[in-house]
C-alpha cells in the first residue's frame, strides 16, 4: 500500500471533527475525575464509618477492572437498568469516573504531604473544618500536585480512544470508520497517531514546566 | 463550671490567691508502655508567666500540646479559666466536643517550627482567624493585623508570604497571628530552637515585650535559660514526666533544691 496524499487531504477535516471530539471528552472527563477525585480523597482522609470505607472499595475497584469492561458495562449493560445516556455522555462519565479513582491517590498523596504543623496551626486558631480543608490544605496539597493531574490528562487524552467501542465517534472512531469505508487505513491512521502526538508531546513539555513551577514550598 | 468544691470567701479580708488559670489534675499521657507525664498536679495563675525548663523527653512539650488540644491525655482534668478542657478517665474514648472547641480559644499557641500557612501573607494569616472564628469583619481585622505587625516590627511585610521572610521575622508574624485571637493564655513551644543564633534575639525582644505589657498568661518550654530568668515569674523543672522543682528564677538558677534540677543545669549552661 502506497501513501495517497489526495486522499489523505480530503479526509483530513473529517480527522480533525474527531479530534475535536476527543478533546472535549478528555477536557469534560478530566473536570469530572478532578472533583470526583478530590472529592473521594478527601473523605477517604475523613475516615467517617462506613462511608470513607465504600469510596475506598470504589477506588479499588475501579482502579482493578479495566476501562474498556467499565465501558461496556455502562454503555450496554446499564440501559438494561433504565440507565442510558446517549454514547458521548456515557463515555464522558466512564472514562471521569475511571480517572477519578487514580486521581483521588494522587490527592492522597498531596494532602499527606502538607506537614502535620499546618493541620497543627489550624487547630491552634480553632479554624473550623470545613476551612482547614478549603484554605489551608487543599491549596497546598491541590498545588503539589498539579504536574501529576496533568500528567492524567494525557493518559485520558489518549486513553479516551476506548470509548470508539461503545460509538462515541472521536478521533479513533472516526479513522477506524474512514478505513473501513475505503479500505484503505494506512492514511487515516497514520493520521490520527500524527494528531495524537500533536497534542500529547507538546502537552507533556507543559507538565514538565508545570513540575518544575509547582514544586513544594515546604 | 467550675468545680464548687471550694467555698468562695464571703469576706474580703481572708487573702486567698487567685484561681489558677490553668489546672492540671492528676493529668497522664502514655504513648504505648512509655509514660510521658505522670499523674501531673500544675497550676498556673492568671497573668503568670511560667517558664518550663527540662531535659527534651521529659514531658514539657506534651504539656503544652495537651492544653492546645494537639494531644488528648491518658487520664486527668485539665481546666481552663474555669472551663473543663480534658476531663478523662483512662481507657475511655476521647471524642472532641463543643466545650472543649470553646474552651480552645481561650489558648493560642506559638510553634518551634512557625507554622505558618506559606501560601498565604503575613496579613492573610493572621486575619484568616479573626474573621472566620471570631466572626470580625475584615476591615477591623486588617486594622488590627496591622497594629500588630507594627508591635512585632514587620509593619513593612504585612505582603510577603513566608517563603519571602527569614525565620526570625516568619516567628514574629506566628506571634502577631496567635494575638490575633485574643488569647488569655498563649503558648510558646521552644520558639528559637529552629532559628539560626542571629535571628533568635529579633524573636525573644517580642517575647519580652509581651512579658512586660500585658496580663496575658504565659506559658514557655525553652532552652533559652537565661531568657527564662529574666522574663518569667517562675520556673518549673521537669523530668521523666514530673515536675521535679518550681520557684521564682533566682531561686531556681541560682540556688536549685533538687540534685536532678543541679545537674541538668550544670550540664546546660556549661556553654
Amino acid at each position: 500500500m502506497i501513501w495517497d496524499s489526495n486522499f489523505a487531504v480530503s479526509v483530513f477535516p473529517l480527522l480533525l471533527e474527531g479530534l475535536w471530539v476527543t478533546i472535549q471528552i478528555t477536557l469534560l472527563g478530566t473536570l469530572l475525575a478532578a472533583v470526583l477525585g478530590l472529592f473521594f480523597a478527601v473523605l477517604r482522609r475523613l475516615a467517617i464509618p462506613v462511608l470513607s470505607p465504600v469510596v475506598s472499595f470504589f477506588v479499588v475497584f475501579v482502579r482493578g477492572t479495566p476501562l474498556l469492561v467499565q465501558a461496556y458495562c455502562a454503555f450496554f449493560v446499564l440501559p438494561a437498568y433504565g440507565v442510558s445516556f446517549d454514547a458521548f455522555t456515557t463515555g464522558v462519565v466512564v472514562i471521569g469516573v475511571n480517572y477519578s479513582a487514580y486521581m483521588a491517590e494522587v490527592y492522597r498523596s498531596g494532602i499527606q504531604g502538607v506537614p502535620s504543623g499546618q493541620w497543627e496551626a489550624a487547630t491552634a486558631l480553632s479554624l473550623p473544618g470545613v476551612r482547614t480543608w478549603g484554605r489551608i490544605i487543599l491549596p497546598q496539597a491541590v498545588r503539589t500536585v498539579v504536574p501529576m493531574l496533568g500528567n492524567y490528562l494525557i493518559q485520558m487524552f489518549k486513553d479516551s480512544a476506548v470509548l470508539s467501542a461503545i460509538t462515541v465517534v472521536e478521533l479513533m472512531a472516526t479513522a477506524q470508520a474512514i478505513g473501513s469505508s475505503n479500505f484503505r487505513y494506512l492514511e487515516p491512521l497514520t493520521m490520527a497517531a500524527m494528531l495524537f502526538l500533536a497534542i500529547s508531546y507538546p502537552a507533556s513539555r507543559l507538565v514538565n514546566r508545570l513540575e518544575r513551577r509547582y514544586a513544594p514550598q515546604h | 463550671m467550675r468545680p464548687s468544691t471550694e467555698p468562695q470567701p464571703l469576706s474580703a479580708d481572708v487573702a486567698l490567691a487567685p484561681d489558677p488559670i490553668i489546672r492540671f489534675q492528676n493529668v497522664s499521657k502514655n504513648w504505648g508502655s512509655n509514660q510521658v507525664l505522670k499523674s501531673l498536679n500544675f497550676e498556673v495563675a492568671p497573668g503568670e508567666k511560667v517558664s518550663i525548663i527540662g531535659p527534651s523527653g521529659s514531658g514539657k512539650t506534651t504539656i503544652l500540646r495537651i492544653l492546645m488540644t494537639l494531644e488528648t491525655p491518658t487520664e486527668g482534668l485539665v481546666t481552663v479559666d474555669g472551663d473543663t478542657l480534658w476531663d478523662v478517665t483512662a481507657g475511655q474514648k476521647v471524642r472532641e466536643t463543643k466545650q472543649l472547641r470553646e474552651t480552645r480559644r481561650k489558648i493560642g499557641m506559638v510553634f518551634q517550627q512557625f507554622n505558618l500557612f506559606p501560601h498565604m501573607t503575613a496579613m492573610e494569616n493572621i486575619i484568616e482567624a479573626p474573621i472566620h472564628v471570631l466572626g470580625m469583619g475584615k476591615a477591623e481585622a486588617k486594622e488590627r493585623a496591622a497594629d500588630l505587625l507594627n508591635l512585632v516590627g514587620l509593619g513593612k511585610h504585612m505582603n510577603h508570604t513566608p517563603p519571602q521572610m527569614s525565620g526570625g521575622q516568619q516567628q514574629r508574624v506566628a506571634i502577631a497571628r496567635a494575638l490575633a485571637m485574643r488569647p488569655k493564655v498563649l503558648l510558646f513551644d521552644e520558639p528559637t530552637s529552629a532559628l539560626d543564633p542571629e535571628l533568635i534575639g529579633e524573636v525573644l525582644n517580642v517575647i519580652r515585650n509581651l512579658a512586660h505589657t500585658t496580663d496575658m498568661t504565659m506559658l514557655m518550654v525553652t532552652h533559652e535559660m537565661r531568657f527564662a530568668e529574666e522574663i518569667s515569674d517562675r520556673v518549673v523543672m521537669f523530668d521523666n514526666g514530673a515536675a521535679v522543682e518550681s520557684g521564682p528564677p533566682a531561686q531556681i538558677f541560682k540556688d536549685p533544691q533538687q540534685e536532678r534540677t543541679r545537674t541538668f543545669l550544670r550540664a546546660v549552661l556549661q556553654h
